[in-house]
């Protein structure tokens, strides 16, 4: 018997029984669908993610305090409070980093409080970022009037530039150009609105940041802390050699473990790790669905198997070997979990098409190709019982069998 | 089986002859057909069933010869054995002693893998209860052993073909089971069991499940395979179906009793 009739009589007793082969198949419909789909959302994710730094340029270095990518792992929690708490970045720090002529072409200290901004009846809570008026070029862009200038900086003015989700909820329709808002106690003149950001999934969102001169912060919240300092490099492919100078420059004064110097690719590095592990995490939930399916088909084949007694020991009577009882349903168990991969790829296809819409879903080739071979494993893999079972029934038992 | 093998009947002769002194009962069968050649044999076939803790014999000890051409009936009371002579004599089951030697090969040696080989080559069934594949067309059921036997599909339908029209169904190609009465459901499963020129054919009960009418169209076409010199095997109770075979036997308690 040759593996074309026998996936002619394999296809023929899965068409036999269209309405069961497509519930078996279902288990398998749902499990790769959600696999490739949860996988198509992290990936896309992903290059969304990447994208959007991409945008941001990536001439930029930041100094943060404490050691980020150190061991505590990246961004963890605990070494990060600790980094803060322990903080010994200086102004002469940022001295010391633009004196690198030959790497930076400016650095900006900041400063961050977190404070209650209020107008007329209206209270919100922000982030306040003290730092220099050169800051608007890390922004993406002011709406409304003007970032801080130079003079206001430097004679260390009481004036402030929203972001555009507090502008939007304090003032409403009233142009906020020019308006006194109170920061704490204190009164601040509003020179500008920045443009809309859009929050960072869930993360905080620069919407909600006001921005002030570094002098004006360091003064009403009594502090000289710096808690990061934004360099901007002179040529892009000499990042790596800047952040070595800066490296070096803050090592002369301070330890290793006290100080961070990164690009944006290192923040985007962990961000896709942890996305990475996100995808495979959800993904991985999903599979389980992939498993239930496959019990799903070996309980089918099982009753198949019993249901077709007398056909296997007809078969085995006029000359079918174990064997070839064996590839049989192991084929018919493989082109169910084939066929159910692949509806499950087009329904997934389809939903990541639809989801494009409000959200960056992406179905690589590698997903396809996964949810295609695990499918197909799944199929042989639970198949196997069912027809080992059917291979082994004695002829005569089974042509008794009613 | 004219285009068998001389060599191979001179073989099976040899040994018919060295064994046939031990057994009486073979004598008279050995004299009937002297000049045929002999296709199934079985020698001091025993075979025994647990049941729980209990052991029964369902055979005790059959010999017999069977030759070309030959038209057997076996006969018995229900439980008596004869279920089982089949079963072992068309090697679906395996003897518990004995040999059954078929066209002077002896299948005790062999493994499952080499009788499902030899059944494909030298045995056709009917069943009482007929055996077809439902949902699946007249002409591929009777194709069904061609597919073990590795024929290429145009090949084994086109055999399949020829062997419907020759047991009258040649209107009924594409029928599935369900579109067919009971007789021509039977009339396939012969043509079925025809399709690979078996040496041997084994019918059991044939005409069980059919109405008088129907069972005697399938006895009709028996007599015209045994005419053409087919070898029969068949197993019924009922007398008037067992006088169309030209030697009878009778099996009781799992021995040959009379034998005609």
């Amino acid at each position: 018997m040759n593996l074309k009739s026998t996936f002619l009589v394999a296809i023929k007793a899965i068409l036999v029984n269209k309405g069961r082969s497509f519930l078996t198949m279902l288990g398998v419909i749902i499990g790769v669908s959600s696999v490739v789909l949860l996988t198509s959302i992290g990936t896309g994710l992903q290059n969304y993610i990447t994208e959007q730094f991409e945008e941001l340029g990536t001439n930029n270095v930041i100094v943060m305090p404490g050691d980020i990518f150190g061991e505590g792992g990246g961004f963890s929690r605990e070494s990060q409070q600790n980094a803060f708490i322990n903080n010994k970045l200086k102004l002469s720090d940022v001295n010391e980093i633009e004196r690198l002529r030959e790497y930076v072409e400016f650095a900006l200290p900041m400063n961050t409080q977190s404070d209650k901004l209020s107008f007329q009846d209206e209270t919100k809570t922000i982030t306040v970022i003290g730092t220099h008026y050169q800051y608007d070029e890390f922004i993406s862009g002011i709406e409304k009037g003007r970032f801080f200038n130079k003079t206001e900086d430097q004679s260390v003015e009481r004036v402030i530039v929203l972001g555009w989700e507090i502008a939007d909820t304090l003032f409403g329709k009233i142009d906020p150009i020019g308006k006194k808002v109170k920061l704490g106690t204190q009164t601040f003149k509003v020179t500008g609105v920045a443009e809309k950001q859009g929050g960072g999934f869930g993360g905080p969102s620069f919407d909600t940041y006001v921005y002030i001169p570094l002098e004006t912060s360091f003064r009403i919240y009594d502090t000289d802390a710096i808690v990061e300092i934004m360099v901007k490099v002179k040529d892009k492919d000499q990042i790596k050699e800047s952040i070595a100078a800066i490296e070096k420059v803050l090592g002369q004064r301070l330890e290793d473990d006290e100080f961070s110097v990164f690009d944006q690719s290192e923040i985007l590095e962990t961000i896709n790790g942890i996305l990475g592990v996100l995808t495979a995490g959800l993904g991985g939930i999903a599979a389980i669905s992939l498993v239930v399916g496959g019990i799903g088909i070996m309980n089918i084949m099982l009753v198949s198997v019993t249901e077709r007694t007398r056909e296997i020991g007809l078969r085995k009577a006029l000359g079918a070997t174990p064997q070839q009882i064996l590839i049989q349903f192991l084929i018919e168990s493989a082109l169910l979990s084939i066929m159910g991969g692949l509806i499950g790829l087009i329904i997934a296809y389809g939903g990541s098409l639809a989801l494009q819409a409000f959200f960056p879903a992406k179905v690589t080739f590698g997903a396809i190709m996964l949810a295609f071979g695990v499918s197909a494993a799944v199929g042989v893999i639970f198949g196997v019982a069912p027809a080992r079972k059917a291979s082994r029934l004695s002829p005569i038992e089974a042509l008794r069998y009613e | 089986m004219p285009n068998k093998s001389n060599s191979k009947s001179v073989k099976t002769k040899k040994k018919t002859k060295k064994k046939s002194s031990s057994y009486s009962n073979k004598k008279e069968s050995t004299l009937r057909g002297i000049n045929k050649k002999t296709v199934l044999q079985l020698n001091n076939v025993v075979k025994e069933y647990i049941i729980g803790t209990q052991k029964i014999r369902a055979l005790d000890g059959v010999s017999l010869e069977v030759k070309s051409g030959d038209f057997l009936s076996v006969m018995g009371p229900s439980g008596s054995g004869k279920s089982t002579f089949l079963q072992i004599a068309s090697i679906l089951a395996i003897p518990t002693g004995g040999e059954i030697i078929i066209n002077g090969k002896d299948t005790t040696k062999l493994d499952e893998v080499q009788r499902a080989h030899l059944r494909n080559k030298e045995i056709g069934f009917i069943f009482q209860s007929f055996n077809l594949l439902a949902k699946t067309s007249a002409v591929e059921n009777v194709a069904l052993p061609l597919v073990y036997a590795g024929i290429p599909e145009q090949e084994r339908l086109e055999t399949a073909r020829k062997m419907l029209i020759k047991v009258g169904l040649g209107d009924r190609l594409n029928n599935t089971p369900a579109q067919l009465s009971g007789g021509q459901q039977q009339r396939v499963a012969i043509a079925r069991a025809l399709i690979n020129n078996p040496s041997i054919i084994f019918a059991d009960e044939p005409t069980g499940n059919l109405d008088s009418k129907s069972g005697l169209e399938v006895e009709a076409i028996l007599k015209d395979l045994s005419k053409e010199g087919k070898t029969i095997i068949m197993v019924t109770h009922e007398p008037d179906i067992a006088n169309i075979a030209s030697r009878h036997i009778e099996i009781h308690d799992g021995k040959i009793k009379n034998e005609s």
